[in-house]
């Protein structure tokens, strides 16, 4: 998350000073990403040395400075807001290595490895759609929040289908000895295409 | 007491080698005021659990009951009645006559089972209004948009005093906003005391639910646990 390109956006709409920044950002992600003094003001101090804010040095030091966003500032902000975030390499993801290892250990059960993380992560959307359901009907920045949430979730759960699927169909081909996959175990191939990644 | 109960459930069809099992050993409460999911993927036996459940079709071994009641020991004219009363159904495709306009479609249940066509039209309208479509009410299915059609497929569903509503993804292809506006629905009836069980393939709209019970198979293998509060979330992301 950069809390740098959001701070420029709120002082496009006019000079702010440091706390009403942070009480600003907070309330405008739906409360769900507290902020602290230090890190605005760390920041503010980071922005102020690259030329995208000023500050009125005039009303004296620390808090009570008003910031104002740059020329340069506006032009950060616009090229960041149409700057897709880097989505290219995918992440070592964590759930991934683990129904990889799963795959390649006899006494283990990956679909029981599976539901373990499937029933978790239908928990944690429960606890977050619970909140879009108490505050998201009239609170629009913490609905999207939320969404955001529920659909990087989803997705989680739906590659955890996609695993089981097809393990299934693998488990099916292999008790199928004329079956066209019957002599390619699931385990080993995804394997070496991990190894030819790297 | 559950409202609605199904216990050591089970349903094989066809016989021999050709057997297939699509339910196995199914125990199921759901209370009155709750919102159950059944999650599965396509071919688990989440349908064939809710038509058994809606007493559509009957169980090969273990009982339902409803409201204290087994179905297998009801006459046929007591189960349909207990189907126009009692149960409301929301299906994927919506299932609204074409021929009827929306609030006809709402209150036809009710004079199926006997209401004076007035009064059913009341009711219906009511139903209606409740979920925002009263000035639809004299409009055909193929004159609304899907998000409408649903929402009267789910006034249909508890007009009158239906105590239990059963839903097959009833989101259907809806947009998310849509699917929301759905849910928010069938959370409101449960609210106001409806036993509900809807069954989806799709972990959003399970979300909504207060219990999540996951089906492999025709089995139920897992079930979420009564989820803390939002507050919690809150404070692990502060962390």
């Amino acid at each position: 998350m950069s809390v740098r390109h959001a701070l420029l956006g709120l002082l496009i709409e006019g000079p702010k000073y440091g706390h009403q920044l942070r009480q600003e950002f907070e309330a405008r992600t739906g409360d769900v990403w507290p902020l602290n003094v230090g890190q605005v003001y760390t920041t503010l101090q980071r922005l102020d040395r690259d030329g995208l804010v000023e500050s009125d040095d005039a009303a004296g030091e620390g808090s009570q400075n008003v910031y104002r966003v740059t020329e340069m500032g506006r032009e950060e902000l616009a090229k960041w807001l149409c700057t897709p975030p880097d989505l290219t390499s995918p992440p070592r993801d964590e759930l991934v290595i683990k129904v990889l290892v799963a795959l390649d250990l006899q006494d283990v059960d990956v679909d029981d490895v599976i539901q373990v993380h499937r029933r978790y992560l239908v928990e944690l959307m429960q606890q977050w759609t619970r909140l879009k359901e108490d505050e998201g009907e009239f609170d629009l920045p913490l609905a999207l929040v939320v969404d955001a949430e529920l659909f990087r979730l989803d997705s989680v759960v739906r590659w955890l289908d996609a695993v089981s699927g097809r393990l299934k169909r693998a488990s099916l081909d292999q008790h199928t000895p004329s079956g066209p996959r019957a002599a390619a175990p699931t385990g080993p191939l995804l394997r070496r295409r991990l190894v030819a990644r790297r | 007491m559950s409202f609605l109960e199904l216990r050591d459930v089970s349903k094989t069809y066809g016989e021999g080698p050709t057997e297939v099992t699509a339910l196995e050993s199914i125990n199921l409460s759901v209370d009155r005021g709750s919102l159950v999911a059944v999650m599965g993927p396509s071919g688990s036996g989440k349908s064939t659990l809710l038509t058994i459940a809606g007493s559509l079709e009957d169980p090969t071994t273990g009982d339902v009951l409803i409201d204290g009641s087994r179905l297998s020991k009801m006459s046929h004219n007591a189960k349909a009645r207990l189907r126009r009363r009692t149960i409301g159904y929301v299906f994927q495709e919506f299932n609204l006559l074409a021929g009827l306009t929306a609030v006809e479609n709402v209150s036809l249940p009710l004079e199926l089972d006997g209401t004076s066509a007035r009064k059913a039209q009341m009711a219906g309208l009511a139903a209606l209004e409740n979920l925002g479509l009263a000035d639809r009410a004299k409009h055909y299915p193929d004159q609304l948009s899907g998000g409408e059609r649903q929402r009267v497929a789910i006034a249909r569903a508890v007009v009158g005093e239906r105590q239990l509503m059963l839903a097959d993804e009833p989101s259907g292809a809806l947009d998310s906003a849509n699917s929301e506006a759905v849910m928010r629905m069938i959370l409101a009836a449960c609210k106001g005391g409806v036993a509900a069980v809807v069954v989806t393939h799709d972990a959003q709209l399970a979300s909504w639910a207060d219990r999540v019970v996951f089906i492999r198979d025709g089995r139920i293998v897992d079930q979420t646990l009564p989820p803390p509060s939002p507050e919690s979330l809150l404070e692990s992301v502060a962390r």
